[in-house]
């Protein structure tokens, strides 16, 4: 538990954009409004895979109301280069082939074509009017046949890189990487059971309630202004910039507030779109997704296929674990296998490992991070695969997991050497806990139990304080808030300042207004901005301390800063006594943060589920839901429970019912709402949360990021719920009612 | 969304007048077809909206003690009239399963019957209540019964220029009992895999009468008779009950499709008809 | 075809308002491009969501599948109609201090959609909450926080009407 006593942090404030969210004042992507906006909308690829032989677009361009029709002839030939996602890198020619199809079409609802008219009904209706002569091609849809030596090729120059080294090899695998420890088949030898299993997981998506959006107006003085949904303000400037081929400077991306994004809106798909639009047009264009192309065209995340072997001792020691996993990325390379790779046996220390990974590109949209992402799939295999472990050895699930906990100096399948975490802590928390130890009685219910770790990153980020003359003070940030970083941060600085956390206002700046700052994702924000921010609150203070020196006629370093009240021996004045007399001592204090952490404290997160399963229907019920999570410390311990709801919520509907259904052509059959079923707030049960404190060693309060940790352990927890519930393992995502009910009939076959 | 016209008809044969016009369609709540036809499923160059229309928004007990039902009546007045609660609970139950309360409160009966989706709820619930179709056209108006009203998904019986404009629902009988249930991967906010309605009256602790539909297992909404008629005269045992329900399974004839397998959707069908029976008893027994 | 636009006349949040529109414009189309309530907000324009529900004449519905020709005469509450000058409404302010808000996007919806409910039935179970706001998708929250501000605000009403 935290070890330290704060005055701000661990409370609940209320949040500062609140009131704007309550009232409908906060302003979305699609709800700003510009003179003389046009609306924009695109056309797409009805075929998964197919070359593009001619585009006409005379007919729309006549139709009355139409201002523009571009496509990607509009858009210029950029130089080769390497675009830094947070995913990984991407081929320059591949961001922009993403955004408008140049020669080949690859998934259904890849962008070809986009019209700007006076409104969305007229651009619809010229869209439907551009004609398109396709050459279709084979569509390469599944993961292990797009593997094969004779599958068709998505790519005529994607050439497979091997171990880090390029192979010149032409094929649809992106990458092969392996992560070693140890000796594998020794520690196989030494092991009394050994199990061997293949899971696969079906393509899910973020499902993020807002559609993608964005506006652009190509200025005639050549700076492209952007108003858009995104978790980057600064990558989304970046990747606008490099697809048009323009200084980054030239584009200013102002950040909307996000209806949702959890990965998902860290690409930019629409706004270069709208900015060659306007700059055909002359006018603004706003353009909005509809909630079929975000389901079709945006970034889900990736399909995959894992083979876990593992090995343990009859006492309880796990002696090797060998991995095989392949991740979909969609139509162009993405690295989520990677990620998946550092999460999937993370929870535990395992002597002898052998992981090896591959990316493979299939006709299907290219596929976006999605909250810790690639760790939800891998924790599903590995720890289905633990849970029948700790069976056969007769131990208790959670009991096997301590015994081979990951602490403080085991290493990680990639090699890295763990500083101090909370792996055991949460493991010990879910031990006591009292749903663990709460009776479970009735036919066809089970409990299961499962861990789930996602690394978290550092990363740069800018924050400015400005002290106002009443007391309080202005922090200006770089990192989009997509669920109340905004207090999270304004909280750190408020208890560096000693303020109360209404006494900071926090403004998420456009790219013009602040410093760089990486995009909110990856765990990062309230971590690293946090961090930032309680720099730039060390600044105001080294300042301040000089204003109060000044007037009492002593050095700075004989004031103190406590409690918000400076002091040099008798003499003090209030942080806000010395903030009014600013004027008189030199003028105006802004205090300025800039970091770069290198890495972060990793999260662990351990979820406890009861199901019912109704054995004539298939139907999985959850009874009862328990989260427990290590949040370093606690900024704001009401959002870390709405971070560990909201994540255990989209565990709960990637374990049960979410997933992309295709036709052999590789059309999506469910792109609505309605058929791709997350969950509602029928379909969970009231989500128990227990936070745990092991604070992160290096960051100013101990803070560990909780974004992300709790949406891994939920589909593994509930397929080791349903086996106790049934007597039946599910090795696939999701678990349906029609495949538990399979799996039913075929136990009794 | 192509341009259409919008003309708000306040009478029947106003409305009659309007449906008459080329490329005339009924609007009533709206939330399927409008759905539809951003689409590009279903083309209009005229709605008619026809909420506005007394006989659409009919909901009361007739003298004899049926049930008249508008068609345009939006779901959510439907079960919150005392008296549909208390005499045909299971249409009360239904109309509060269409969608969720946004959609009920514009979604209607009439709409769910002309959308003729082999999944709609209320169908197989209307034809085990027994309830008749009042259709007005150009010749007048016919009465048919719910089960015929269906021809396919998409497709009805009626012709153009002809607009539904209620339901007569028969008064309960004695000790009769209804039930509508459906299978859906999410509690709510779904279309049913498959469904199944059931109605009994008992007598002398026998069953007499018991009339089964299902839903989303063939192409319109089905009755099973000959699964209802396999009950008269039985005690309500669960054998009984059973041997109904495997004629429901052999009477479907399910397609495979994004929600569901025929496999699956037959042996929901059986399993449904079979919990739907016993609900419906239990009403039974209580009424 | 007549291709005319047609003036439409209601009230919204009290305030009588006159719009001409096309007949396939919906009333959320109309509500945020005309009339500039962004409040409402378009999630999936197919009724799936609940992201753009109003109150039309004492009704929740989805804006998305409403023609604005529809609400010729009707009265609709927005977002924006639900806070009497300075003074939120309780089930705004519920939905603040539970936490319940975390993106905002799905919250306009919910806060009217819980105005919807209690205004029918002042004390719902935690079951007839769920049931009743299960049109309104939230990938946030897990709807924990969300049931909790329901619970609140009903709370708080049945003190101010006891």
């Amino acid at each position: 538990m935290s070890e330290r006593a704060y005055r701000v942090i661990g409370s609940r404030p209320v949040r500062h954009d609140g009131a704007d969210k309550v009232t409908g004042r906060a302003q979305f992507g699609a709800d700003i409004r510009l003179p003389g906006l046009l609306h924009g909308h695109l056309l797409r690829s009805p075929y998964a895979h197919a070359r593009i032989r001619r585009i006409d677009t005379r007919r729309a361009e006549a139709l009355p109301g139409v201002l523009a029709v571009v496509t990607a002839a509009d858009l210029p030939e950029v130089p080769d280069r390497l675009l830094e996602l947070v995913e990984g890198t991407l081929p320059l020619s591949y961001a922009q082939a993403n955004v408008l199809a140049r020669r080949k079409v690859l998934y259904k609802g890849h962008a070809v074509a986009a019209v700007a008219a006076v409104n969305r009904h007229v651009a619809e209706e010229a869209a439907s009017l551009i004609e398109v002569e396709y050459e279709p091609l084979p569509p390469v849809l599944d993961l292990l046949e797009a593997m094969r030596e004779d599958a068709p090729l998505l790519h005529e120059d994607l050439r497979t890189r091997e171990f880090g080294q390029p192979t010149g090899k032409l094929s649809n695998i992106a990458e092969h990487f392996r992560h070693a420890l140890g000796d594998v088949e020794q520690g196989f030898a030494q092991a009394e059971v050994i199990l061997e299993r293949e899971f696969r997981t079906a393509t899910v998506h973020q499902g993020y309630l807002e559609p993608q959006t964005a506006t652009a107006l190509w200025n005639q003085d050549g700076r492209v202004y952007v108003w858009t949904s995104t978790q980057g303000a600064f990558s989304a400037r970046e990747a606008i910039a490099w697809v048009l081929d323009l200084p980054v400077s030239q584009v200013r991306v102002t950040p909307m507030e996000v209806g949702g994004a959890f990965g998902g809106k860290i690409r930019v798909y629409l706004e270069p779109v709208a900015a060659l639009l306007s700059k055909k047009a002359g006018r603004p264009v706003k353009i909005v997704m509809p909630r079929r192309d975000v389901f079709e065209a945006t970034g889900p995340t990736p399909a995959t296929c894992i083979r876990v072997k593992m090995g343990a001792r009859a006492d309880g020691r796990i002696t090797a674990a060998q991995i095989w996993m392949a991740y979909e990325t969609g139509a162009f390379p993405s690295g989520q296998c990677g990620f998946g790779a550092l999460c999937i046996l993370a929870p535990y220390d395992i002597p002898n490992i052998l992981i090896d990974g591959y990316d493979v590109v299939v006709n299907k949209p290219s596929t976006a991070p999605y909250r810790a992402p690639g760790a939800t799939q891998a924790a599903f295999a590995a720890e289905s695969v633990v849970d029948e472990l700790a069976e056969r050895l007769g131990l208790d699930p959670i009991e096997f997991r301590l015994k081979n906990a990951a602490r403080e100096g085991t290493r990680r399948a990639d090699g890295l050497k763990y500083p101090r975490i909370g792996c055991v802590e949460v493991l010990e928390a879910m031990k006591n806990h009292p749903h663990y130890r709460a009776p479970l009685e009735g036919a066809h219910r089970g409990r299961g139990v499962a861990m789930g770790y996602w690394f978290n990153i550092g990363w740069y980020s800018s924050c400015t304080i400005s002290v106002n003359p009443d007391g309080t003070v202005n922090l200006v940030e770089g990192s989009v808030d997509l669920s109340g970083t905004r207090t999270s941060i304004a909280m750190q600085a408020a208890e560096a300042l000693g303020l109360r956390a209404d006494q900071v206002h926090p403004v998420v700046a456009d790219t013009d207004s602040i410093g760089p700052t990486a995009v909110t994702g990856g765990s990062r924000t309230t971590f690293a901005t946090g961090w930032a921010a309680w720099e730039a609150a060390q600044d105001v203070i080294r300042q301040m301390k000089e204003r109060a020196a000044l007037l009492w006629e002593v050095g700075p370093d004989q004031v103190e800063f406590e409690g918000g009240v400076f002091r040099a021996g008798e003499r003090s004045l209030s942080f806000r006594e010395l903030a009014e007399r600013l004027e008189e001592t030199g003028g105006p204090v802004i205090g300025r943060g800039t970091v770069n952490p290198s890495s972060a404290g990793g999260s662990f997160a351990g979820a406890i589920a009861d199901v019912e399963v109704d054995p004539e229907t298939g139907k999985v019920c959850l009874l009862r839901f328990t989260c427990v999570q290590d949040a370093g410390t606690a900024v704001h311990p009401g959002a870390v429970e709405g971070q560990m709801q909201g994540g255990s919520a989209q565990g709960i509907g990637w374990a049960l019912n979410e997933e992309y259904l295709f036709d052999p052509q590789g059309v999506m059959l469910n792109s609505s709402l309605l058929d791709y079923r997350e969950p509602t707030a029928l379909d969970v049960p009231p989500i128990e949360t227990l936070i745990v404190q092991a604070p992160e060693p290096d960051h100013p309060f101990g803070v560990r990021g909780v974004g992300e940790a709790n949406i891994v352990p939920p589909p593994a927890a509930i397929a080791n719920a349903i086996y106790r519930a049934i007597g039946v393992r599910l090795r696939r995502l999701p678990m349906k009612p029609s495949a538990v009910l399979e799996a039913l009939w075929s136990k009794e076959r | 969304m192509k341009w259409f016209d919008y003309a708000a008809a306040r009478s029947l044969p106003e409305a009659l007048e309007l449906l008459a016009r080329p490329g005339a369609r009924p609007l009533a709540g709206g939330t399927d077809l409008l759905v539809q036809m951003r689409a590009g499923e279903r083309k209009a160059d005229l709605l008619v909206d026809v909420k506005r229309i007394p006989e659409l928004n009919r909901l009361e007990c007739d003298p004899a003690g049926g049930l008249q039902l508008g068609a345009a009546v939006p779901c959510c007045r439907i079960y919150e009239h005392p008296e549909v609660r208390r005499r045909w609970p299971a249409l009360a139950e239904v109309a509060e399963m269409i969608g969720g309360v946004p959609i009920q409160s514009r979604a209607s009966l009439g709409g769910n019957l002309c959308n003729a989706a082999p999944s709609a709820d209320s169908v197989p619930v209307l034809i085990v209540l027994g309830a008749r179709c009042r259709i007005a056209g150009p010749g007048g108006v016919r009465v048919l019964p719910v089960e015929e009203f269906c021809t396919g998904p998409g497709q009805t019986v009626l012709e153009t220029g002809e607009l539904l404009v209620g339901f007569e629902l028969p008064p309960p009988e004695p000790h009769s009992g209804a039930a509508y249930l459906r299978f859906t991967p999410r509690r709510e906010m779904d279309i049913a895999v498959a469904g199944a309605a059931a109605a009994i009256t008992l007598e002398d602790g026998a069953i007499r009468r018991a009339r089964i539909a299902l839903a989303a297992v063939a192409p319109t909404p089905l009755l099973v008779p000959e699964a209802g008629d396999r009950l008269a005269g039985k005690p309500p045992a669960e054998e009984h009950l059973r041997a109904a329900a495997e004629l429901a399974r052999a009477a479907a004839r399910p397609i495979t499709d994004l929600r569901g397998t025929a496999e699956f959707r037959r042996h929901l069908s059986a399993v449904l008809t079979r919990r739907a029976l016993e609900a419906a008893l239990a009403r039974a027994r209580e009424a | 075809m007549t291709g005319e636009k047609v003036r439409v006349r209601m009230k919204v949040n009290r305030q009588s308002v006159e719009l001409l529109c096309e007949p396939r414009q919906s009333l959320l189309e109309c509500l945020r491009d005309i009339l500039g309530l962004t409040g409402a907000k378009e999630g999936c324009n197919d009724g799936n969501c609940g992201a753009c529900a109003v109150i039309l004449d004492g009704r929740l519905v989805n804006s998305c599948l409403v023609l604005a020709v529809e609400a010729e005469g009707s009265e609709i509450i927005t977002i924006e109609g639900l806070a009497r000058g300075a003074e939120l409404d309780p089930i705004q302010r519920a939905f603040l201090e539970q936490g319940a808000v975390q993106c905002g996007f799905c919250t306009p919806g919910l806060i009217l959609a819980t105005k919807a409910l209690l205004d029918r039935t002042p004390d719902p179970t935690e079951g007839e909450i769920r049931r009743r706001l299960a049109n309104h998708l939230c990938r946030c929250t897990g709807y924990d926080k969300v049931v909790r501000a329901v619970r609140q605000a009903a709370a708080e009403r049945r003190e101010v009407r006891a």
